[in-house]
């Protein structure tokens, strides 16, 4: 379990360009941090690079607490095959970070799932996709969740609920790191990457 | 189950699957075998003559056809960073795929290299060996396959460097193998040749995976 992520001094370089650098942020367990920024701000590189994806062109990122296999990312690209169904692959996702065959049907019945595990990936909308891939965050529990723009497909309804979900799992002793451009529908401190 | 398990399932269901490679190289290398005496004429000693290393030499270039996809698909849709966030290191993540792409394709071809050498006019006597050879062979492009397709992630001519790349280092295996048959046809010792093409596929298997991994975090970085 991570405890708490110190990011200290992370200097990101992607080509030519410095995304931005001496950055220093903290989070504990328990707390939410939305970043926001311009589009090409770093949000991306920035979620990547505390995932140990990217390496930092400057400075480190540091967990407390046992990091291996502490963290769940989410990126904008949902990761699922399209000729495969919904529930071979939330099954997939869930095992292969850590979570069970049980624990992967409780998420989906969660995630409001159930009805369309049978379907093929491509038969399913944006926002029924990225519910797909945001439900192995329930099956397997890690406790550092990394989320790029996680909301932007969902309808205002599956919104609130994974806002509960995002609630809960704060409560737990979760910690949650979101690059976001609308308000996350909970309590967050936000912080503005390129400023 | 293990998350290897899991993952070996996937990668079949994956080959074998809509969109997978398997059907296609097999398609591919019936294709082959099947339009040589059309272009080579029809003189059946001819045809004998050239049967297995045709066989072989299609199993190869088979291989090497739905390569592209082992990696680049995960890439592309963003799965490979969940196959790197996994507990099992991306060493044996990329092992796990190629011993699949084996199983998937390799082992089909490797059953269908004897009917099509036969079919050709080969010596039946040199079917056994042929298949040994091709299962072996099949593992070493495999692995091979897999490291040039791992070094071509995000290339936009992905297809076209893995061939550049896996080039020279399909050849040592095709003239181990090729060697082996020949040495067979003639009624040589064929062991050295099968024996070097084994330790060949054994060292894919070793390293091949290390170097899969670094291209792999390299795509991702």
């Amino acid at each position: 379990m991570i405890g708490a992520v110190h990011v200290e001094g992370l200097a990101i370089r992607r080509g030519e360009r410095l995304l931005f650098e001496g950055l220093d942020l903290s989070v504990r367990a328990g707390e939410a941090v939305a970043l926001t920024g311009r589009n090409g701000a770093g949000k991306t590189s920035l979620l990547r690079a505390i995932a140990g994806l990217l390496r930092p062109a400057a400075g480190r990122v540091r967990f407390e607490g046992d990091a291996e296999n502490g963290l769940h990312l989410i990126g904008h690209a949902d990761g699922l095959k399209p000729a495969r169904t919904a529930w071979e692959e939330l099954r997939f996702q869930s095992l292969w970070t850590g979570g069970t065959e049980a624990s992967a049907r409780d998420a989906a019945e969660a995630f409001g799932l159930t009805r369309m595990l049978e379907l093929e990936v491509r038969r399913l909308s944006a926002g029924q996709r990225r519910r797909v891939a945001l439900a192995r965050l329930a099956a397997s529990p890690r406790s550092l969740w990394l989320l790029d723009e996680p909301m932007a497909p969902l309808d205002v309804v599956h919104r609130a609920k994974f806002g509960e979900v995002m609630a809960r799992h704060l409560a737990g002793g979760g910690l949650i790191v979101a690059a976001v451009h609308d308000p996350l529908p909970i309590e967050a401190r936000t912080v503005e990457l390129g400023g | 189950m293990s998350a290897l398990a899991v993952l070996f399932r996937r990668e079949l269901s994956l080959a074998w699957g809509r969109g997978g490679g398997a059907l296609l190289a097999l398609a591919f290398y019936a294709c082959v075998t099947t339009l040589l005496p059309l272009a080579s004429g029809p003189d059946p000693e001819r045809l004998a003559g050239l049967a297995v290393g045709v066989a072989w030499l299609s199993l190869a270039l088979s291989a090497l056809l739905s390569l592209e996809r082992l990696f680049e698909r995960d890439y592309e849709d963003g799965a490979l960073d969940l196959l790197a966030l996994g507990s099992p290191p991306l060493e044996l993540v990329a092992a796990v795929k190629c011993l699949a792409q084996w199983l998937a394709t390799g082992a089909p071809l490797a059953l269908a290299s004897p009917v099509a050498a036969i079919a050709l006019g080969a010596s039946p006597a040199l079917a056994p060996l042929l298949f040994v050879v091709a299962l072996a062979g099949g593992l070493a492009f495999a692995f091979l396959g897999g490291l040039g397709a791992a070094l071509a992630l995000g290339s936009r001519r992905g297809g076209l460097l893995i061939a550049v790349i896996v080039l020279p280092l399909f050849a040592p295996p095709v003239i181990f193998g090729g060697g082996a048959l020949s040495s067979l046809a003639v009624g040589l010792d064929w062991k050295p040749g099968l024996l070097l093409l084994c330790a060949y596929a054994a060292a894919a298997v070793a390293l091949a995976p290390l170097a899969m991994a670094a291209a792999c975090r390299n795509a991702l970085d």
